[in-house]
Order: structure tokens, then sequence, then C-alpha cells
């Protein structure tokens, strides 16, 4: 395959994938797919939560999952950074914290495939200090 | 963080944060005058007054929950340690410019990493936001806007990874051409030595 170097390279390539690009892009519909947002603040990133948004991007797609990705602010949990809030369709959302890859592997193949609960998850009930103003 | 990217997308946050709808990250690195500048430009609400002055100040922040930014700080600390400076120019309503100076040749100047990466991400999470990257070495500059791009191709999403895998191909060819993507000084220097 010849390198793209131009938006005209890219969009004879894109002709060339397009039938597979318009099924996917339609099939996204937030509330009926999986939803993976990553808190992305200087501690998530310091802590790696690019690797692990790149990782989800990635393998879901690969995985051939429905879902959309995307990033946060700051949940407060800095502690356990990097952290990512998976919605599974018509539940409500789970928080998981320290997220590795390893994790996000198991967050994928066991969690969102089959809604096993794994290791990681911070408590709903955890409450964040906010101070009065 | 160990990568000048990682500091990039941090800032950005900042700017996502405050509603802007065109971001633009400049790298102009100059190796003759050992220079190296990151300029952070948004369209957003812009910095209020009274917090503009103390914005490095790690206990200075407009958030309610977690009354930190370690953003700005952390990126100053990365700037002075080289011999560089930061600079913030805000206006409220209009936006603001976070303007970082490097030593090019300073030992202690974090490799850029993976910037494409970063601005891949950023796209793929933000659609409606305008990314502008442009990169200026002596060699030439790119230049590369995720609004332009989507216009070009007629979409009006990146949700499609096929695309942006491609969109990261073809950044990263002509950054090739500028010697500007992975060939930093001081991964010269060690392979080098």
């Amino acid at each position: 395959m010849s390198k793209i170097t131009s938006l005209a390279d890219l969009k004879k390539r894109r002709e060339e994938l397009k039938s597979g690009l318009d099924i996917r892009v339609k099939a996204i519909d937030p509330e009926n797919v999986v939803q993976v947002k990553v808190a992305m603040a200087t501690c998530g990133i310091a802590s790696g939560a690019k690797t692990i948004m790149e990782f989800f991007l990635e393998q879901l797609d690969r995985r051939n999952i429905a879902a959309v990705v995307t990033q946060t602010g700051c949940m407060g949990y800095c502690y356990a950074e990097p952290t990512i809030e998976v919605k599974l369709p018509g539940q409500d959302p789970v928080v998981f914290g320290f997220v590795d890859l390893k994790r996000a592997d198991q967050i994928i193949e066991k969690y969102i495939k089959t809604g096993e609960l794994v290791d990681g998850i911070i408590p709903v009930n955890y409450q964040t200090i906010d101070l009065k103003e | 963080m160990k990568e000048l990217s990682l500091n990039i997308l941090d800032i950005v946050q900042n700017s996502i944060r405050a509603k802007a709808d065109e971001i633009s990250v400049a790298i102009s690195e100059s190796v003759s005058n050992d220079s190296y500048e990151i300029s952070i430009t948004d369209n957003g609400t812009g910095i209020p007054t009274a917090i503009l002055k103390n914005v490095t100040d790690p206990f200075i922040t407009t958030r309610t929950k977690r009354r930190m930014g370690m953003g700005l700080a952390l990126l100053k600390y990365h700037a002075e340690i080289t011999g560089g400076k930061v600079e913030i120019k805000s206006e409220e309503g209009k936006g603001t410019e976070v303007k970082a100076t490097f030593s090019y040749k300073h030992i202690d100047r974090q490799p850029l990493g993976d910037i494409v990466g970063v601005l891949l991400i950023l796209m793929a999470s933000n659609e409606k936001v305008n990314f502008i990257y442009r990169h200026i070495t002596e060699k030439g500059e790119y230049r590369f806007s995720s609004g332009e791009t989507k216009r070009y191709l007629e979409t009006d999403t990146f949700s499609d990874r096929d695309l942006l895998k491609e969109i990261g191909s073809m950044i990263r060819e002509n950054l090739k051409g500028l010697e500007a993507s992975g060939i930093d000084f001081i991964e010269n220097h060690i392979i080098s030595l």
C-alpha cells in the first residue's frame, strides 16, 4: 500500500474503505452501545490514561464491540488513576480504578462482554473531598 | 510526565473545559538557535484576571472539586529546568494562549513523544473541536487541521478507527519529512554516544 502524505491520498484511501466505514459509523448510537469514559486530567495522563484510551479505541473496534470511547476530566479518584467509567446499555455506570493494560483487557473480556464484575471497582458511595467555597 | 506531548494533552484539557471549539498547537524547533517552543491557543472562555496572575500556582484552580491544578505548574517546571519559561495570555470571552519555551539542547528537555497519538485521541473524543497542529523546523513547516480534513473528506465524524489510523499515518509521514517526529536531540545524542 502506498504511503498517505496528503488529504487527496487520504480521500482516495477512504474511498477504498468506504463500504466498511459507512456500516460502522451508522451503527453508533451512544444510548445503545457501550460507553467508556477515560479520566484525562493531569493525574490520569501522568498515570498512563493515554495508553489506556488508545487500547480501548483499538481493541473494542478489533473485537467488534460497538462502543463510544471518550474522555472526561478528573473524576476525583486521583489515588486510583488511570480510572475509567464504563456504562453498559441500560445499566448504571461503573468506575474502575488502577486500570493497566491487563485490567483493561479483563474489563473488555469479562465486564463488557459478559457483565461479570472484575477487580478495581470504585464503590459508588466513595465521596471525593468537596470543600465549600 | 515523561513526554512533552503528554504536557500538551494536559494543557489542551483546560481549553476543552473552557468550551473552546478551535484549539491550535504549534511546535517550533530550531537546533541552531537552541530553541524549542510550544504554543497552545484556544478560543475558549478565557481565564479570569484575578486567577491569571497566579495560574501556575498548583493550588489555584477554577474547579470546585479537587482544588488543585497541576497542568500549568508542571509545564512551567519542565520549561524552567531547561532555562526556559511559560507565558500565558488570556482575555475573558476571547481565549487563551499558553507559550512554553525550552532550550532545545538541554539534557533535561523532555522528548516530544507521541504527539500524533495525542492528536488522534483528542480528535476521537472531541469531534466538535477543530484541532490545528503546526510543526515548524529548520527544514520547513507542516500544518494539519481536523476541521479542514473533515470538510475535505465530507464527513462529520472521526468515529471510524481505520480512518483515524490513516490520518495518523499521513501526519507521521509529513513529520518525517521535517525530521521532527521522534528525532529529538537527546535521542540522537544518546544514539551517537
